[in-house]
């Protein structure tokens, strides 16, 4: 009985508590970074080294330069699992604290696709890089959301080249079979239709596979696989699919430098279970692995060494570390861009819009930044919120991650008429006109 | 003292069968319906409507459907994510090509579909009991996901893969798509699942509930008195299914705005089986408590350090909250398993003897 | 339309016979998979035979142990002693779970308990990820993932392992049910829970034990599992998988498992392989739920499942 009085009289006071949560807090000279991040749930492997990345880059900045021409920055991490529900409340939470979001970085498809209609009224920029809605990246029907530095399709088409470079030439790849494996989503069937006018055009024979979600049983599909012998296998995965498939590749001794992965499904997490059977898997990133960088080190001087870390200290130069590096600086460098133009101080979010829409990032400027070689130029503008989305390949030699490919650029006259059209369509559903580039500046 | 009938004379039959027959019930429930429909939009913030109240009506909904189906007619059902989806899919199939129709008549036509759908995944119930049938109706679960996901027709061949609700208004004001504000969102969720909770009292009171309870409690005795269990079980997976489809199109339109096949999955499913249970099987309110529950408990917990001032770091806190849900629910079930309703049913029969203890 | 017909009846019987090593390879495949999933099903069907309970949280018990097994192989325990360790671990959860949630619970409707195991299964969740940390951890049991071809069949070491495993654990199982006294008062409490206890059965203690082996087929579930994917939290999935071979082969039957393990594995994969094509893949997961189903029609409690003998 006693028991039951308790759980009452905490029920009451939860009630009663509710309404206190959810306050925001004044602001100075400072700009507000909400992090969602996935540090548990089952994406928590590749979440947690994306979200140290994000997190120690810009606590480096804060550390060394004061944050960003005297702006200091204040991080926030929001925990989503990657789930679409808990990135709506994070956001919604978030979007208007300690003088507003300076940008979203949603991390994750499901909730790009939720933020997206919502950045336009809220007018807060998406940053949902690499991943998310491709046709997004017509930036004259999605101005608050960007891209860069690449996309699904422009990455599949990259990947093509580099097949067709590994064969001799595209005209090689006539008669030649290449499957694609991919999670049974709209994130793993993105590549498939420029895949499949890839094969029209260069008369290879592509086979499609779905695995089901989560992927943790994929016998049927690599059964397949060993009758149909590829000559490549491209994969769009993502989460235990990843592990699993590698696994199951190794398994049936197929060639692993034939597999190449996309780059949600090429990072430390995913190769460790098969061990050294996975070893010559490739996989296509657009960001150098390894900790040769002169950032890297500024990261472990001013980070870790004073203890404001949250992860581990091994685990920086992982593939996806790198990933939430290079995700942060190009939202620091699209302030700096801003702040050129608009001055040093606290930034509104049309000026961070801004700041995003003309980024210009030069190679001399990534070395001033300490990432040369780092990652591939980057120039934004307004039609083009995808950048000029080259990819490179990367492969896995047991102990490491190692570029072997130079910068493979994609097919943009097969990607970007598809681009264009699809940003129409999912621009006239919700509404929305075109803008008309040459009338702004 | 206060919460007394005496003097309250009934001259009708009417009166005398009315869901709130004693004056201060009316009273108290009007209140809230008041602050509810006028107090709420003026004192609620964005966040607060967005993240809490509308996924709480929205989820009422659904457990209110899955409530009479497990709770009242007893057949344990695990597909109600499915046809949620059902619901937010035909919704959008039917405002697309038919964008003149007004949008809550397109929930309401999508909670039929998805009725028609229930009734064919709610045949094999006529042979399976229990558990078995639990675990059916995931085959109802994963088929209708796959099928969506499949078969591009259904999100009118988007390259994107997902649904999008479009904009649309009920007379003059947006309703739904990215211009409708919180408050006009919340609203009209709010007035569908008042009017809905309403039809399904009366479904229970009337002759339809309790031929579903009889087969909940004792199907061939049922059977001999002459409650016929194809008729009485299809029927029960037909209006379950006709509020789980609305609920889904309310999902989609009302509240994320978009989603993916993934929005629909089998977490949905247990998670609108845990308010059920948790609210009280076979409780009207008990499906509004559970919602309630399980809607604001994850968002407490996660702000809850916060508020005390202990700022933990974000996975830990995470964990931390798994921990307290799960140990909550058994802490609920030992104290009290017949659910929230019956705790609420308890407290409202101390208020009649209060200040007596007995 | 007499295509379609074709291409479902007819066509992929021609592509069986055409390639037959290759079906060998996928029967083969298949009942391994399905064995795959009976050591999961095992755990489920140890604790609803003498429980009664359906028990939500046996995926994560699976993770638990497996995650336990990895993080004391980890930290330097030799690989026998880490073995021991964890199923110290796993006597002791069964222990603290009899009498935290099960004892409060006594004689409480099925639905009830499942809810406690729901509950159960977020603590667990919560609690393992807490203490253990949500990377990947490889588990190196020694058993290689490679395959070795006979007769043109290529044959995988790890499955082959795991079959005979589940084989030699239905075997113990199936005597410990009938042939000892405990086994006779685990089915005693299965069916009712007063009776057995007015009888003199020690409720208590036979719980704790059916839920140590439960806990122990859970560590043999997540080290082949675990071996296959690597140890992380989609491992607790696994339960999904493995409820249809629940249903086939009836809630209360080891046997069962075994049998439905073996139906529903084969089934899938043929079905993925020969007719999933045709509609474009991934039909494996509603494939097996229907599959299930459709025995059910006509055994309402699965193939070995007892028969509900129902009284108005």
């Amino acid at each position: 009985m006693t028991l039951r009085r308790v759980m009452i009289v905490l029920l009451a006071a939860s009630v009663l508590a509710l309404p206190l949560a959810g306050v925001a807090s004044a602001q100075g000279k400072e700009m507000f970074i909400p992090s969602l991040v996935y540090r548990t749930g089952p994406y928590a492997p590749s979440g947690t080294p994306f979200a140290n990345g994000m997190w120690d880059y810009l606590t480096m900045l804060n550390e060394r330069d004061g944050g960003i021409n005297g702006v200091k920055l204040i991080v926030e991490e929001c925990e989503t699992q990657y789930d679409t529900k808990q990135g709506v409340e994070c956001y919604e939470r978030l979007k208007g604290k300690n003088g507003g979001a300076a940008a979203f970085n949603p991390l994750s498809t499901g909730i790009t696709y939720q933020l997206i209609p919502k950045a336009a009224v809220d007018k807060v920029v998406v940053h949902s890089m690499g991943y998310g809605m491709t046709a997004a990246a017509d930036g004259r029907w999605f101005p608050w959301v960007f891209t860069f530095p690449t996309t699904y399709w422009s990455q599949a088409s990259s990947v093509i080249r580099y097949i067709g470079q590994q064969e001799g030439g595209l005209d090689k790849l006539k008669g030649k079979k290449i499957v694609h494996i991919y999670h049974n989503s709209p994130y793993g069937k993105e590549a498939n239709p420029t895949l499949e006018e890839l094969a029209h055009k260069y008369g290879f024979e592509l086979t499609l596979l779905a695995v089901d979600h989560p992927g943790q049983e994929q016998k049927a599909t690599w059964l397949q696989v060993r009758r149909l012998n590829p000559n490549w296998i491209y994969m769009s995965g993502w989460g235990v699919m990843n592990q699993v498939a590698v696994k199951e590749a190794a398994a049936i001794n197929y060639p692993m430098d034939h597999f190449i992965g996309n780059w949600w499904s090429a990072s430390e997490a995913d190769v460790i279970p098969a061990g050294d059977g996975a070893k010559g898997y490739k996989g296509a990133t657009f960001h150098a692995p390894g900790t040769n960088f002169k950032v890297h080190g500024d990261i472990v001087k001013f980070v870790y060494d004073r203890g404001k870390n949250i992860g581990p200290k091994d685990k920086i130069g992982e593939a996806l570390y790198n990933r939430g590096v290079v995700n942060a600086m190009f939202m620091t460098e699209a302030f700096r861009t801003a702040m050129a133009k608009f001055g040093n101080k606290p930034l509104t979010t049309e000026e961070v819009r801004w700041g995003y829409e003309h980024l210009n990032l030069t190679e001399a400027r990534l070395d001033q930044v300490g990432l040369k070689g780092f990652t591939h130029p980057v120039k934004v503008s307004c039609e083009d919120h995808e950048g000029s989305g080259p990819v490179e390949i990367q492969q896995w030699d047991g102990k490491k991650w190692n570029i072997v490919s130079d910068w493979i650029q994609p097919m943009r006259d097969v990607v970007r008429p598809k681009l264009e059209a699809a940003a129409a369509e999912e621009g006239k559903k919700l509404g929305y006109t075109m803008r008309d580039c040459s009338k702004e500046n | 003292m206060f919460y007394r009938e005496a003097g309250q004379f009934k001259s009708t039959y009417a009166s005398d069968q009315a869901i709130f027959p004693i004056r201060q019930d009316r009273i108290v429930v009007a209140a809230a319906l008041v602050a509810a429909v006028v107090g709420v939009p003026l004192v609620a913030d964005e966040y607060w409507l967005q993240a809490v109240l509308i996924p709480f009506l929205i989820y009422s909904f659904a457990a209110l459907g899955l409530n009479l189906l497990t709770g009242y007619a007893g057949q344990v059902s695990l597909g109600t994510g499915g046809f949620m989806a059902v619901g937010a899919y035909s919704a959008f199939k039917i405002t697309s090509a038919f964008p003149g129709v007004p949008i809550v008549l397109v929930f309401l036509l999508a909670g039929l579909v998805t009725a028609l759908v229930g009734v064919l995944f709610g045949i094999p119930s006529l042979r399976i009991k229990g558990f078995y049938l639990a675990v059916a109706t995931l085959a109802a679960q994963f088929f209708l996901l796959w099928l969506f996901n499949k078969v591009a027709w259904f999100t009118d061949y988007a390259s994107s893969g997902t649904i999008t609700a479009p904009p649309r208004a009920v007379l003059g004001v947006m309703v739904t798509g990215p211009e409708a504000t919180a408050s006009v969102r919340y609203l009209t969720a709010l007035i569908l699942v008042g009017f809905f909770a309403i039809i399904a009292k009366n479904l229970v009171r009337g002759r339809v509930g309790r031929s579903w309870m009889a087969i909940r409690d004792r199907d061939i005795a049922a059977e001999i008195i002459g409650v016929r269990p194809l008729r009485t079980k299809l029927l029960a997976f037909a209006i379950s299914s006709f509020y789980c489809g609305v609920a889904g199109a309310e999902y989609v339109f009302l509240y994320l705005g978009s989603a993916e096949t993934l929005a629909f999955d089998i977490n949905v499913s247990f998670l609108v089986l845990f308010m059920v249970i948790i609210g009280g099987l076979g409780s009207i309110l008990g499906s509004f408590l559970g919602a309630a529950f399980i809607v604001t408990v994850p968002i407490f917990l996660t702000n809850a350090p916060h508020l005390i001032g202990v700022p933990l770091p974000v996975a830990l806190q995470k964990q931390i909250e798994l921990m307290v849900f799960g140990g909550l629910i058994i802490l609920f079930l030992i104290v009290e398993p017949n659910g929230l309703a019956r705790l609420w049913q308890i407290c409202k029969e101390k208020l009649r003897l209060w200040p007596f203890p007995y | 339309m007499l295509e379609a017909l074709y291409a479902v009846f007819v066509g992929p019987f021609r592509d069986m016979i055409g390639a037959p090593s290759f079906l060998i390879e996928v029967v083969i495949g298949g009942l391994a998979a399905g064995l795959m999933y009976s050591l999961v099903a095992l755990g489920f069907v140890l604790i609803y035979k003498a429980s009664g309970v359906f028990n939500f949280a046996q995926g994560v018990m699976v993770l638990f142990a497996a995650l336990t097994l990895v993080g004391l192989m980890e930290r330097g325990v030799p690989m026998l002693v880490a073995l021991a360790l964890t199923m110290a671990v796993m006597v002791a959860l069964a222990f603290v779970i009899e009498r935290v949630v099960l004892r409060p619970l006594v004689n409480q409707e099925q639905i009830i308990l499942f809810m406690a195991t729901i509950g159960l299964n977020f603590f667990l969740e919560g609690f393992g990820e807490l203490v253990w940390g949500s990377n990947v951890k490889k588990l190196d049991v020694g058993i290689p993932d490679s395959s070795f071809t006979v007769a043109g069949v290529q044959v995988n070491r790890l499955e082959l392992t795991a079959a005979i495993t589940a084989a030699v654990l239905v075997a113990i199982m199936a005597v410990f049910f009938q042939r000892t006294r405990v086994g006779r008062a685990l089915r005693a409490v299965a069916d009712d829970h007063e009776a057995a206890l007015s009888i003199g059965i020690p409720l208590n203690t036979i719980w704790i034990t059916v839920w140590s082996a439960a806990g122990l087929v859970a560590i043999v579930a997540g080290i082949m599992w675990g071996a296959k994917s690597g140890v992380q939290f989609s491992l607790s999935l696994i339960a999904l998988k493995a409820l249809p071979v629940l249903i086939l082969g009836g809630f209360t039957s080891v046997p069962g498992a075994v049998a439905g393990g073996l139906i529903i594995g084969l089934g899938e994969k043929l079905a993925e392989v020969y007719w999933g094509p045709l509609v474009g893949g991934a039909i494996e997961n509603w494939f097996a739920y229907v599959l299930a189903l459709a025995f059910l029609l006509f055994r309402p409690q699965g193939l070995f499942g007892e028969r509900i003998i129902e009284r108005v």
